[in-house]
This record gives structure tokens, C-alpha cells and sequence, in this order.
């Protein structure tokens, strides 16, 4: 395999690890506001994210960062030409960890329900967004010969990039509810699981429409397969639900938010941001790459360290593996 | 204003802003640590409740830099997407690997730290902080490195046809010669932050509640000054170090830094100066003769080059335009950094004087004055390292990447002024918001004192129905 298709795999993978992880705690964040029913139920809600949030979004980090090393094109112009949802996903998730890590540090109610509203509006909005960016990214976006974006900021909102950010959106929240349903015990646990039933149908019909339109742009036997399985996943989280096996339905959206990435990421290839313009002008893994000694060098990075990173993280959501409860929130 | 000019006011602001919290980040964490450790060892509770105590500070200190954080890898993109083609094939890998290698140990290890005493043995539970400490220094290590390139570019060549620098030599970039004397100078720096916040924090409950837990209290100060003692050592010697290096490779931030016009030979250095801001027309100068030589060459007798020579060379080499960075902010930071750093260690001394041998500060007359120099003296390591980082940033203008890439070509051609001036204020007033938010919470937590020991135990599966020891 080519380096640079290597790296191409590599930045989807980490998109997955991203997505799929934080995809769940901006569920719960956003569930703050419709499962929660007391300051409670709140505070529980958000403690079964609290160890392992932050780590999630690092995810995030190492994916720009990666991009930034890789293919510093696709970088550039991504970064330059989404410059404002960009700017609303930082803002977001900047009163996000500020209000996880600050909202139970003072007493006072009024305290508190501010930095619910940073928490739920800084989980909304990145959830939204990372579908609208994605979709776009997938779907070809203005980019001219000398590889900018030339379009405006309503460009970014065509039916499939809106489409693309109902989708994160609802399966988000399906894929928190199980998370929490997972995660949790008494009477919070079957809201969680009749709720990720209920917006499931929902978010369902949404993927279904949207990975449609996604094998339409790019139809090959292997989209259709992929399309599929996203499918298939998705049911089968929800059937697991049904049979209140969280486990199997939150493994259920972490494969189908993970497959439907690849899905995108295939779709893509060998282009890593199509112009909408002219193809020639589309960035690929070949025009847009790092240099193959830079990439050799950051492929043994990721060789060595990457399976010391998953076996810590994983050792870490091996540690609070115990479901938690009402009763175990401290007064 | 031109989206160049926000685009490089907004660098500033989120930068300098972003690392009020970070030098304080890197030194706590040793520092906890280093009492979590003495706990562990001794079982002595005090040790245990100093941990709770600087942990929850630090905790809120660190959210801040974890919030204010992701900005400064995106905006490079944003707001500097030629740069960012120029550079991306040598400066995104350190920046990739900071996040694989620094970032996530720092929240997996902070995260089972903070919610771990009760679920981790207490031996382990102690290397989860040790290890997250790692993190925050290997951290620092890999982005100084991708700044010591913008600083002395090495290990590269470059491709005329993509018009940008390729990555040649990755063991190159990693020992710069400027990232091995700016590590060092940057990690004491840190460690001056963390000791005078400890020192600081401990002096003004000692003066204040006297009866209180001095017996924490004052190991604590002592600890906090001998910190910002040593390490205020070890950032001159490595500052001296540094003056060197940047002489050789950035003459002209070193005769920016002195506002040397001339080529001096023995150049002295002025303490400060009355006249014009940029030090050109002196009315009045506090000079000490020779100086700058030894500053800059470890020679008593060294010529040093001046902003005009220097100029003139600059413009042979790399054709007309003005190679002078902004004088009155080099001139004048890098005296306040020096100013600061030299206050805060003398204030240390002081501190460790009035608490050692078992002597309560509140006891002595002409001491509570110290209380309030307690409140203040975290801010002024802080506050040096603001000053230094703006002058070798400044410094190295007229240049992004010394010597390659002018900043006027790094800035996004795409994004306008309206899309950069809308984002420079809304970080701007976010920013500002969250600082107040911040030190009162900051503030609160200081006034608290320490909590109770309340030693954790490590819960089975038996006894899973207790209240978790942490929660948000």
C-alpha cells in the first residue's frame, strides 16, 4: 500500500476513534436536556462521561494533527475554507469543558444552570457541525485552481451537508441514550433505552436517506456493501435495545457511526476534498501529501505508539466499568 | 486593519491567553505529585490534604488550558493556511505527535486520577499523576520543537515547485539547537510558576489563619520557595544559554532586545531607559558597561552586531524591506521578563526566610504586607513568561519562519476581514468572560484552605453502593 493511502486510513481511523467516542458524549451532553429530569439525574448523566471525556476529545487533536502532518493541503484548505462552522465548533466546545469541569464546583442553582446550558448548547452544536463539515467534505465544496475555497459560508449548507448534520445529530443522541443505558442503573437506565428506541426510528429513516444519497454519488459494489452494513448495524443496535441488552445496542451505533465513516472516507478516495468547480482541481492523497519521508517517519510513530494508547484508554474505561447510579452521586 | 493584522492579533491574544494556564499546568502537576508522593510515603494526612488542596487548583487551572487549547491547532489552519501548506511537512508531525504522545496521557492519566481514588490502589493511583506530569513535559518538548524550527529552521530543504520547506532530517528538527536551550528555560519557567503559586498561596494562609493547619502550610511554602528558588536558577543559567544561541542564529532579536543600533564593541547593557520607546534617543540610560557582550557571547569584550548593520546585511541577503521587528515591545519585554523573573525569586527568598525554622509569619511584625505579595507573586513568573514568550515571538518578526516565509505570506488568502474579525472578537470576549469566571473560582478555592483528609478507600464490587469520591 501506497504511504500516502496509508495515511488516508489512518486520518479515517482516527475520524472513527473520534466520532464514535466523542459521538456518545455529546449524547449525553445533549440529554442533559431531555432525559434529565432533576440536578440529579443531571449530575449522574454527566458522570458517566466524567474520567473519560476529555481523553475522547484528544481524538479530535491528534486527527488535525495528523491531517496537518499528512496532507497539510487538505489542512490548509479545510481548516481556511470552514472557517466559520469551524469557529462555532470551537466556541462550543470551549463552554463544553468548562462547563463539565466547573459546573460542580460552586453550590448556587444559578451556577449550575449556566454551565448546563454551556454543556448541552456546546454538545448541540459540534454535533450538528461535525455532519455539516463532513458531508461537505464528501460532497465536493467550491475550491479553485490554486487549491482555496472560494465559496461563501451558505455554500456549506446544501440539502446533503444539512442532511449529513441531522444524522450525526439524532444518531448521536441514539448512541448516548445507549451509552447512558449502558452505563447506568434504576429508572434513568429504561428512559435512556426507550428514548434511544424512540429518536432510533428517527435517526434510522435519516441514515437510511442519507447513505442513499452517499452510494448515489459514488455507486460501486463496495459503497452498496458498505451502505449495508451501516444498515444492518444500525437494526441491529436497535433490535439489542429492544431486548434491553445495552451493551449489544451501544456496540451497535459504535460500529454503525464507525462504518459510516469508512463509508464517507471510501466514497471519497483518492480524492481527500473534491472540487465542486473542476476535478482537476480537487485535492487528493497524491497532490496534497506530506513528503514520503515525513510520512515514514510519522507512520512508525503511529506504529508503535497507537497500541499503547488504545490499551491505556482502554484500561481506563476498564476502571469505571461499573454501572453508577443515583445513589452514588455525592450530596 | 487588514485580516493579516487581526489574524496576528488573534494569534496573540488566544496564545497569550492560552498559556497564562499551561506553565502553571506543567509545574502543579509535578508538584502535586511530589505531595501526593510524600503522603504515600509517610501516611502523614497533611500531605494528603495539601494533595486536595493544590489538586482541585490545579484541576481548575488545567480545565481552562484544555478549553483554550484546541484553538491554537486549529487556527493555524484558519487563520494561516499558506503557512501552514509552507510548513505542514516538518511542523505538523511534532504537532501530531504531541497529541499522540503528550495529550493523550495527560487526560486518560488526569482523568483516572481524578476519579480514581477510589478504584485504583493507592501506589497506582499515585503513577496515574506521576504519568499525566510526563505527558504535560513531553508535551512542551514537541511543540517547542515545531517552534524552534519558526525560530532556526533545520533538517529541511526546499521544493521551488510546491513552494514550500520539506522535512529532511526529523532527528535535526529534534535537537535543534534553539529547542535544546528553550526547553530547559521553558520548564524551569514553569516550575518558577508552580513554586511561587504554592509559596504564594501558602504564605497568605499562614499570615491569614494562623491557628489553621500551619503545620501544612508552612512545609508548603518552604517547598514553594525552594522551587522558585532553584528554578529561577536554572531558568538564568539556561536564559544565558539561550542569549547565545539566539545571538548566533537571530542577531537581530538580540540587538532588538538591547535596542542596539550600532555595532558595539563592548556592548553594554541598559537596566532601562528614559527618551523615545524605542530606545533610539536616549535621555537617560542606566547602563552596565560590557554586559550585552557577555550576554550575548560570554565574552566581556565580544562585539555585538547593531539593528542597522544588520539591516543593511538583511536587505543584501534577502532583498529590499525592513528586517527590524517592533523595538519598544522587544526593548521592553524582555526587560520585564527579566524584572519579574528576578522579583519573584527574590520575593521566594524572602518567603522561605520568614517561614523556615519553624518560625509562623503572622507572629513577626512587618509581615502581613507579605500576605498580599503572597496573592501577587504567582503572577509575576506568570507574567515573565507572558513578556518572554511576546519577545521572541515579536523578535523573530519580520519573519514567520526565520529566513523563509515573511509573515505577510502566511496568513489565509481566502478568509476575509470580516470572518477573522468576527472570530478575534468573539474569542476576545469569550476570553475575557471565562478570566473572571476563573479567578473567582481560583480565588474561592484559596480562601477554603485545605479539606479533610477523608483517606480514600478502594471500594470492591461488594461495597459498590457508597457515593463515588469524586463526582462533577
Amino acid at each position: 500500500m501506497e504511504l500516502t493511502t496509508l495515511w488516508f486510513v489512518l486520518i479515517a481511523v482516527l475520524w472513527i476513534g473520534y466520532l464514535v467516542l466523542e459521538g456518545f458524549d455529546f449524547g449525553v451532553g445533549m440529554l442533559m436536556a431531555l432525559l434529565a429530569q432533576n440536578d440529579r439525574e443531571r449530575r449522574l448523566l454527566l458522570n458517566t462521561i466524567g474520567p473519560v471525556w476529555d481523553a475522547n476529545e484528544v481524538w479530535l487533536l491528534v486527527a488535525g494533527g495528523a491531517t496537518f502532518a499528512a496532507f497539510p493541503e487538505w489542512y490548509a484548505t479545510l481548516f481556511s475554507g470552514f472557517y466559520l462552522p469551524l469557529l462555532l465548533i470551537l466556541l462550543a466546545l470551549i463552554v463544553r469543558v468548562v462547563g463539565i469541569e466547573f459546573r460542580s464546583k460552586r453550590p448556587d442553582p444559578a451556577w449550575k444552570r449556566w454551565c448546563d446550558l454551556a454543556i448541552i448548547t456546546g454538545s448541540f452544536v459540534p454535533a450538528v457541525l461535525w455532519g455539516v463539515a463532513l458531508a461537505n467534505i464528501v460532497r465536493g465544496v467550491p475550491i479553485d485552481a490554486s487549491g482555496e475555497y472560494v465559496g461563501s459560508f451558505w455554500d456549506l449548507l446544501g440539502p446533503y451537508a444539512l442532511l449529513g448534520g441531522l444524522v450525526t445529530l439524532t444518531v448521536f443522541l441514539v448512541h448516548g441514550a445507549f451509552f447512558v443505558a449502558l452505563k447506568t442503573t434504576g429508572p434513568i437506565r429504561e428512559r435512556a433505552l426507550s428514548f434511544g428506541l424512540r429518536v432510533g426510528l428517527v435517526a434510522g429513516a435519516l441514515v437510511t436517506a442519507f447513505v442513499a444519497w452517499t452510494v448515489s454519488l459514488d455507486a460501486s459494489t463496495v459503497t452498496v456493501l458498505l451502505a449495508a452494513t451501516v444498515l444492518l448495524a444500525y437494526v441491529f443496535a436497535g433490535v439489542n435495545a429492544l431486548a434491553r441488552r445495552d451493551g449489544w445496542a451501544f456496540a451497535g451505533t459504535a460500529v454503525a457511526i464507525g462504518l459510516l465513516v469508512v463509508l464517507m472516507f471510501v466514497s471519497l478516495f483518492p480524492d481527500v476534498m473534491p472540487s465542486s468547480l473542476d476535478p482537476a482541481w480537487s485535492l487528493t492523497t497524491e497532490n496534497a501529501s506530506a513528503t514520503p519521508y515525513t510520512l515514514r517517519i510519522m507512520s512508525w510513530v503511529a506504529l508503535v505508539f497507537t497500541p499503547l494508547v488504545l490499551m491505556y484508554q482502554g484500561w481506563s474505561y476498564w476502571v469505571f466499568r461499573r454501572r453508577i447510579g443515583v445513589h452514588h452521586i455525592p450530596a | 486593519m487588514d485580516a493579516l493584522e487581526l489574524a496576528r492579533w488573534q494569534f496573540g491574544i488566544t496564545t497569550v491567553y492560552h498559556f497564562f494556564f499551561v506553565p502553571l499546568t506543567i509545574g502543579l502537576s509535578v508538584l502535586v505529585a511530589g505531595l501526593q508522593t510524600a503522603w504515600w510515603r509517610t501516611g502523614h494526612e497533611r500531605w494528603l490534604r495539601l494533595t486536595r488542596f493544590f489538586g482541585k487548583l490545579f484541576l481548575i487551572n488545567f480545565a481552562m488550558g484544555v478549553a483554550t487549547g484546541i484553538v491554537q491547532e486549529f487556527q493555524f489552519g484558519m487563520n494561516w493556511s499558506d503557512y501552514s501548506r509552507f510548513v505542514g511537512d516538518v511542523f505538523g508531525a511534532p504537532l501530531a505527535i504531541e497529541g499522540l504522545l503528550a495529550f493523550f496521557l495527560e487526560s486518560t492519566f488526569l482523568g483516572l486520577w481524578i476519579f480514581g481514588w477510589d478504584r485504583l490502589k493507592p501506589g497506582l493511583h499515585l503513577a496515574c499523576i506521576w504519568i499525566a506530569s510526563l505527558g504535560t513535559v513531553f508535551s512542551a518538548y514537541f511543540i517547542l520543537a515545531a517552534n524552534s524550527f519558526m525560530q532556526n529552521p533545520v533538517g529541511y530543504t526546499l521544493n521551488g515547485d510546491r513552494n514550500r520547506a520539506e522535512l529532511t532530517d526529523f532527528g535535526a528538527v529534534l535537537t535543534n539547537k534553539v529547542l535544546m536551550v528553550t526547553f530547559p528555560h521553558q520548564i524551569f519557567g514553569c516550575f518558577m510558576v508552580a513554586g511561587a503559586f504554592v509559596a504564594g498561596i501558602a504564605l497568605w494562609q499562614l499570615v491569614r489563619h494562623p491557628e489553621r493547619d500551619a503545620d501544612a502550610f508552612r512545609p508548603a511554602a518552604r517547598m514553594g520557595a525552594v522551587v522558585l528558588i532553584v528554578a529561577g536558577l536554572g531558568t538564568m543559567i539556561s536564559g544565558d544559554f539561550q542569549g547565545k544561541v539566539m545571538t548566533e542564529v537571530q542577531p537581530m532579536k538580540m540587538a532588538a532586545a538591547e535596542a542596539l543600533y550600532d555595532d558595539a564593541q563592548p556592548a553594554p547593557f541598559s537596566a532601562f531607559t528614559v527618551g523615545t520607546l524605542d530606545g533610539s534617543e536616549p535621555l537617560y540610560q542606566l547602563e552596565v558597561p560590557r554586559l550585552l557582550s557577555f550576554l550575548a557571547a560570554g565574552n566581556f569584550d565580544a562585539e555585538v552586531r547593531g539593528i542597522d548593520s544588520l539591516q543593511s546585511e538583511y536587505q543584501q541577503t534577502y532583498g529590499p524591506g525592513d528586517y527590524r521587528p517592533n523595538i519598544p515591545v522587544t526593548y521592553w519585554t524582555f526587560r520585564m521578563m527579566i524584572t519579574a523573573g528576578g522579583v519573584a525569586m527574590i520575593a521566594g527568598a524572602a518567603i522561605w526566610w520568614v517561614v523556615s525554622r519553624g518560625r509562623t509569619p503572622s507572629e513577626r511584625r512587618g509581615v502581613r504586607w507579605l500576605a498580599r505579595l503572597g496573592v501577587v507573586l504567582p503572577l509575576l513568573p506568570l507574567f515573565a513568561n507572558s513578556f518572554g514568550w511576546i519577545f521572541t515571538e515579536m523578535g523573530r518578526q519580520p519573519w514567520l519562519v526565520f529566513g523563509l516565509l515573511p509573515t505577510s505570506s502566511g496568513v489565509s488568502p481566502g478568509t476575509t476581514v470580516a470572518e477573522v474579525g468576527t472570530s478575534l472578537a468573539a474569542f476576545t470576549l469569550l476570553y475575557g468572560a471565562l478570566a473572571v469566571v476563573e479567578v473567582r473560582l481560583l480565588m474561592t478555592y484559596v480562601r477554603k484552605g485545605l479539606p479533610d483528609a477523608d483517606p480514600p478507600t478502594v471500594r470492591s464490587e461488594s461495597d459498590d453502593d457508597a457515593p463515588l469520591a469524586f463526582a462533577y
